[in-house]
Parts: C-alpha cells; sequence; structure tokens
C-alpha cells in the first residue's frame, strides 16, 4: 500500500495551496483528485479578483499553482475517494482502484451544483437540462429558455443567454432576489428577460429533448405549464461531502464543521475551501483555507496536542 | 490539445468512427465550454488504460454541427461510445475515470 503523511482530497484551489506548503515543509503529500486538477475554477475564463493577477483565466492560474505544488514534491494522482476511516494510528483514504494510507488528510473536495430533484430532470439531463449556460447556450440560440434561481450565479447564466436566446424566463421562488444590485439591475433592463415569481419547477416536460417545464406557484398552489427549449438549474451549491458524513461531523447542509485552524471534529482530519462551514468561495479564501489547514497539519504531525479538534 | 486523442471530424467521421473495427468513444466538447476541459484528463487516462481496445477522440461541436445535430448534442461535454457504427452508450457532463472504466468494461 501506498503511504503518504498527508493525503489531500481534491485539486482544486485550496488542495492545491495546500500541498505547496506541506510539499515544502517535506510532509510526503498526494493531491487525488477526480478529474481534472482546478476544481470549479477550471469553469471561470475571467478571474479579475485574485491579488497579483490583474487578469487571468481559472484553468492558466491552476496550472501554475498545480506546477508550485509539484516543484516541492507533491505527488498528483486520480481517483475519486469513496471512503476515509481510522486505521490504527493511520487513516485509510479508499478509491474505487486502490487504498492508500495516511497520518493525515486535508479535504478540499469543494461543492457541486445543487440538483432540483424533480421528474425530468435526470432524464433530460444533457438534453435541455444543464448547470452551465455557457457551456450549452449556444444549443439553444433564438429559442425560449429558462433559468431557475434568483441569486448571482442565476442572473450572470441569464445575462449571457439573453444575447444568444429569444426570450431567458427567470423562475424564482420569492418575489425577490437575493442577486447582487448591479446584475439585478443589467437583468431588469434587459426587455428579453422575463422573471417568473414566486414559482417553483415541479416538473420538466418532454420527449427527446425538453419541452416545456410545469411550474407552481407557491402563493396559490395553481400549476401551469410553460413552453421552455431549455433549462438552466443554478440554485446554489451542495457540499462534496456525502462520503464522510459519518466519519467527521458535518453541519445541517452537509458542509464540514471546522475550527480556525481548519480542523475537524477527527484529530489528523483537516478541511479546506468551499466544502468548509461558512466558506466564501473565493480563490483567495480558499487558498487561506489551504494553507492554514496545511500549517495546521505540520503541527499536529510534530505534536497532536497543539491543534485541538473541532467541538460543538 | 492532446495528441493521446484522436480528433474526429464530419469529414472523416464515417471512416474513423462509424466504421471503425474497434470501439470507439468520442468526446463530444467545445473551446468554450469549461468542463470539457475538466473531462479530457479522465479522457486521456482512459486512452492509455484501453489502448489497442477502444479508440479515443475528440469532436468540436462548434466546427463540426452536423455530426452534432444528427446525435442531437443539447450539452457538454457529452461522450458517447459508438460500437459497429450505433451509439452504445452515452453520458453527459463530467465523469470520473472509475465510472466510465465501468461503462466501458462492459463493451471490452
Amino acid at each position: 500500500m501506498s503511504r503518504y503523511d498527508c493525503i489531500i482530497i481534491g485539486g482544486g484551489p485550496a488542495g492545491l495551496a495546500a500541498a505547496i506548503y506541506t510539499g515544502r515543509a517535506r510532509i510526503k503529500t498526494l493531491v487525488l483528485e477526480k478529474g481534472a486538477t482546478g476544481g470549479q475554477l477550471l469553469l471561470t475564463d475571467n478571474v479579475e479578483n485574485y491579488p497579483g493577477f490583474i487578469q487571468t483565466d481559472g484553468g492558466q492560474l491552476m496550472e501554475k499553482f498545480l506546477e508550485q505544488a509539484q516543484r516541492f514534491g507533491a505527488e498528483l494522482g486520480y481517483g475519486e475517494v469513496r471512503e476515509v476511516h481510522a486505521d490504527g494510528r493511520e487513516f485509510g483514504v479508499v478509491t474505487e482502484e486502490q487504498t492508500y494510507a495516511a497520518r493525515s488528510v486535508i479535504v478540499a473536495t469543494g461543492s457541486s451544483h445543487r440538483h432540483l430533484g424533480v421528474p425530468g430532470e435526470q432524464e433530460f439531463w444533457g438534453k435541455g437540462v444543464s448547470v452551465c449556460a455557457t457551456c450549452d447556450g449556444a444549443f439553444f440560440r433564438d429559442q425560449v429558455v429558462s433559468v431557475v434561481g434568483g441569486g448571482d450565479s442565476a442572473l450572470t447564466e441569464a445575462l449571457f443567454l439573453k444575447n444568444l436566446c429569444s426570450t431567458v424566463q427567470v423562475i424564482h421562488r420569492r418575489e425577490e432576489l437575493r442577486a447582487e444590485r448591479i446584475l439585478h439591475e443589467r437583468a431588469t433592463a434587459a426587455p428579453n428577460i422575463k422573471f417568473i415569481w414566486n414559482s417553483v419547477v415541479q416538473e420538466i416536460v418532454g420527449e427527446q429533448t425538453v419541452t416545456a417545464l410545469r411550474i407552481r406557484d407557491v402563493k396559490t398552489n395553481s400549476v401551469a405549464e410553460i413552453p421552455t427549449s431549455a433549462v438552466f438549474v443554478s440554485i446554489g451549491m451542495t457540499p462534496n461531502s456525502i462520503f464522510l458524513r459519518d466519519f467527521i461531523r458535518l453541519d445541517h447542509n452537509g458542509y464540514v464543521l471546522a475550527t480556525h485552524q481548519m480542523a475537524t471534529s477527527r484529530p489528523g482530519i483537516f478541511v479546506a475551501g468551499d466544502v468548509r462551514t461558512n466558506s466564501l468561495r473565493q480563490v483567495a479564501t480558499s487558498v487561506g483555507d489551504g494553507v492554514t489547514a496545511a500549517m495546521s497539519l505540520e503541527l499536529w504531525l510534530e505534536d497532536p496536542s497543539l491543534i485541538p479538534p473541532y467541538v460543538s | 490539445m492532446s495528441d493521446k486523442l484522436a480528433t474526429f471530424t464530419t469529414a472523416n467521421w464515417e471512416t474513423d468512427v462509424l466504421k471503425s473495427a474497434i470501439p470507439v468513444l468520442v468526446d463530444f466538447w467545445a473551446p468554450w465550454c469549461g468542463p470539457c476541459r475538466m473531462i479530457t484528463p479522465v479522457v486521456e487516462a482512459l486512452s492509455d488504460k484501453y489502448a489497442g481496445k477502444i479508440k479515443f477522440g475528440k469532436l468540436n461541436v462548434d466546427e463540426n454541427q452536423k455530426v452534432s445535430m444528427d446525435y442531437g448534442i443539447r450539452g457538454i461535454p457529452t461522450l458517447i461510445l459508438f460500437k459497429n457504427g450505433r451509439v452504445a452508450e452515452q453520458v453527459v457532463g463530467v465523469q470520473s475515470k472509475e465510472a466510465m472504466s465501468k461503462m466501458l468494461d462492459r463493451h471490452v
């Protein structure tokens, strides 16, 4: 079995920042990534709020993070972690293909788009149901599309789609938006963005591809079917923590509970980035989490009493 | 773009995909699609694992609209496994190497 002092689960900004520090500290480190290093940041082609970079591309920034981590000796492996368990004084980190042994672990698994969980969503996934307007908007040029949600990301999707599609229907379960003022103003000013308030999607209807949405007015309970060629689901994120739910303490939304030193409820297991409770979901704050976790871990390996675990 | 993966186009579609002697996994992608970038290393790793058994390549949906329309592509990345010219498997979105391996193992 391969043995490491530190296994970092997730190769996004938090995980790679941690790996730079553990690598430099000569802690034998493995970063385990399920897809491609970079995480959610790969979905952003314009980053303009990461200090030191006036404007950059998410993918390019992440290539630099990886190069820097590898320069200090961190190894990179691919595999989706299914389970972490305590194994004597070590931890077992299990992927489908193999089990690794680690003295300590940093959980930096990030978050994923939340799904609606309604009939038709799975069936028409990639056939009109999408979570990425920049990816899939072009397939619905000059057609009527819908966006579900009322936050910043929902309006960003709607504002992108308004230039491609004939009409963009924004379906929101409340009467007002949570989104930033500037996005709200731009969306309200766009003649082809239409708001459908106080409504939730009950079903996604279609044949080969999506043709309509069945929506329910939450105030009157009346149900209506509205035609649409696509539905972009933008109702927030959900933490990638389900494999840890019996192992460390999570909050009621599934985010990992931690101290300011990034220690979780289990000694030797640390957390960083979007999967942590109260994360601000910025590259810069994820980097801060990663660095904090790495430095706590280094101290913990020397003397566990220096880093107390999370207790509620 | 990786040289491990073939480039499929409308021009070579018939010969390189539909008439291929071995199964072909096609990654339908576009340059403006972030998740497509996320899946590239997974597809590359699979091309090593299944070398000689399955052919792997990418098709740019922007430049080859006819092929993508023929297969009703409405979301990318879409990964389709072709066997004897027919669609044997189809998945949309970022997948793990393990999930993809499970799917491919059914066809080799």
